[in-house]
């Protein structure tokens, strides 16, 4: 579903200048860096990292939305949340397999996951408590994971920007599909309404958390721009949500939850009120809502799976003997 | 055997006839059978295909990024111009060729 800008690059380049000015001239100059290129260790950690915590937040995301699957109001909708979900573990395995061509294996990372030393998107640390939950979190959520990664199809990683490629071209089916039946809702009962309405206000405030801190306290935006991984700091992806998100919530009346939201006409930027980082922080380091949860989920099924790759592993020695044979 | 140890397979998909195959990405399987259905769900979930090509990672041979320099520039324009149309200079007259 999307990467959170707030995990960027730790690193700042060292080292051998000569390698760390080739490579910023070819940067630079808008050169592709393919695997077996040469690239400062900072470079390839940073991707590591940065991708790592991308597919852990595909694969972890589809928790909050499976709790409803059983439960989807039609079979329409029932249909398209499983896609969704799909879809979403898919991304999980373009940005694993796209990671693993910088040298790190799918195993160790998914290792880093389940141990709790990986970070994911703290957005998925927050409980969908009724059906509309998931509207929100297609309309909402996925339209911060488009504005996210929209300008990674363009960064400087090949196989990163690949991977977004695919990952874009479905991400619009998830937004739709969220408004869709956000607007079905918004349609109906007044209880229906006041449903939809909920959800907006309780999913708002985590949801522009997704774009990271304000750029003034994220000093490490300025080497992931430097070197093509970012190609908007994380207050330029908000303001453009914001500026895409107004008129969509005005259309089906739905009241965005922040009394300071307002439109600055000398600026052209919409101004917000302010995000509880205090919040954000504590969720990121574990004291979410779900923090516990998703990751005991995700343990349970690694463990439960266990046997599905051992029997695979049985029948393809099998084959491989008797081929030989 | 750990997971480490599960083979990698390239994807190459035809989006359709009369097109090349092209490279879509990677997976893991333990088998061509497996890694055949893991390509159609994981890279073709809306019809991208009509044709699949896996090919395990390992048996690829690749140029060396380091023999660049050696295998690619007998073809730089600049090196072998006269190989290239634009070399050729032509009488004003004849517009296209």
């Amino acid at each position: 579903m999307y990467s959170q800008g707030l995990m960027g690059v730790e690193e700042t380049p060292g080292g051998e200048q000569d390698l760390l000015d080739r490579f910023q001239a070819r940067i630079d100059a808008g050169e592709k860096i393919e695997p077996n290129d040469e690239m400062p260790e900072a470079y390839r950690k940073t991707l590591i990292r940065q991708m790592s915590q991308h597919a852990h937040s595909e694969i972890v995301g589809v928790y909050p939305e499976a709790n409803w699957v059983t439960r989807a109001p039609t079979l329409r909708r029932k249909l398209q949340a499983m896609a969704k979900i799909q879809d979403e573990f898919g991304h999980g395995l373009y940005i694993y397999s796209a990671a693993e061509t910088l040298g790190v294996s799918r195993e160790e990372m998914v290792g880093q996951l389940l141990s709790g030393k990986a970070k994911y998107s703290s957005v998925f640390n927050y409980p969908t408590l009724n059906w509309a939950d998931l509207a929100v979190i297609g309309w909402l959520g996925d339209g911060a994971a488009i504005m996210n990664q929209i300008p990674l199809c363009r960064c400087s990683y090949g196989p990163y920007a690949r991977a977004m490629v695919l990952v874009c071209k479905e991400e619009s089916f998830h937004q739709r599909q969220g408004y869709e039946a956000m607007v079905a809702l918004m349609n109906g009962s007044p209880e229906q309404k006041a449903m939809g309405q909920d959800a907006v206000n309780r999913w708002w405030w985590p949801i522009m958390m997704m774009f990271g801190p304000h750029d003034a306290d994220s000093p490490n935006t300025e080497t992931g721009v430097k070197w093509k991984i970012k190609n908007f700091t994380n207050d330029e992806l908000r303001q453009k949500f914001i500026k895409a998100t107004v008129p969509q919530a005005k259309l089906i009346g739905i009241e965005i939850p922040d009394p300071d939201l307002r439109f600055n006409e000398e600026t052209g930027d919409w101004e917000h009120g302010e995000i509880d980082w205090d919040e954000f922080w504590s969720v990121v380091k574990g004291q979410g809502p779900c923090n516990h949860d998703r990751i005991t989920a995700r343990r349970k099924a690694h463990a439960e799976g266990a046997w599905v790759l051992e029997a695979a592993q049985a029948y393809a020695a099998k084959q491989a003997a008797r081929n030989a044979a | 055997m750990r997971e480490n140890d599960t083979p990698l397979y390239e994807v190459f998909l035809r989006p359709r006839n009369g097109l090349s195959h092209r490279h879509v990405g990677s997976l893991h399987a333990l088998d061509d059978q497996m890694a055949m259905q893991n390509a159609r769900d994981l890279y073709t979930r809306r019809g991208e295909a009509d044709s699949i090509w896996i090919v395990r990672s390992a048996d690829l041979i690749a140029s060396a990024p380091e023999d660049k320099e050696t295998n690619l520039s007998p073809s730089d324009p600049e090196r072998k111009p006269y190989r290239h149309p634009t070399f050729y200079v032509l009488p004003k007259e004849v517009e296209n060729m």
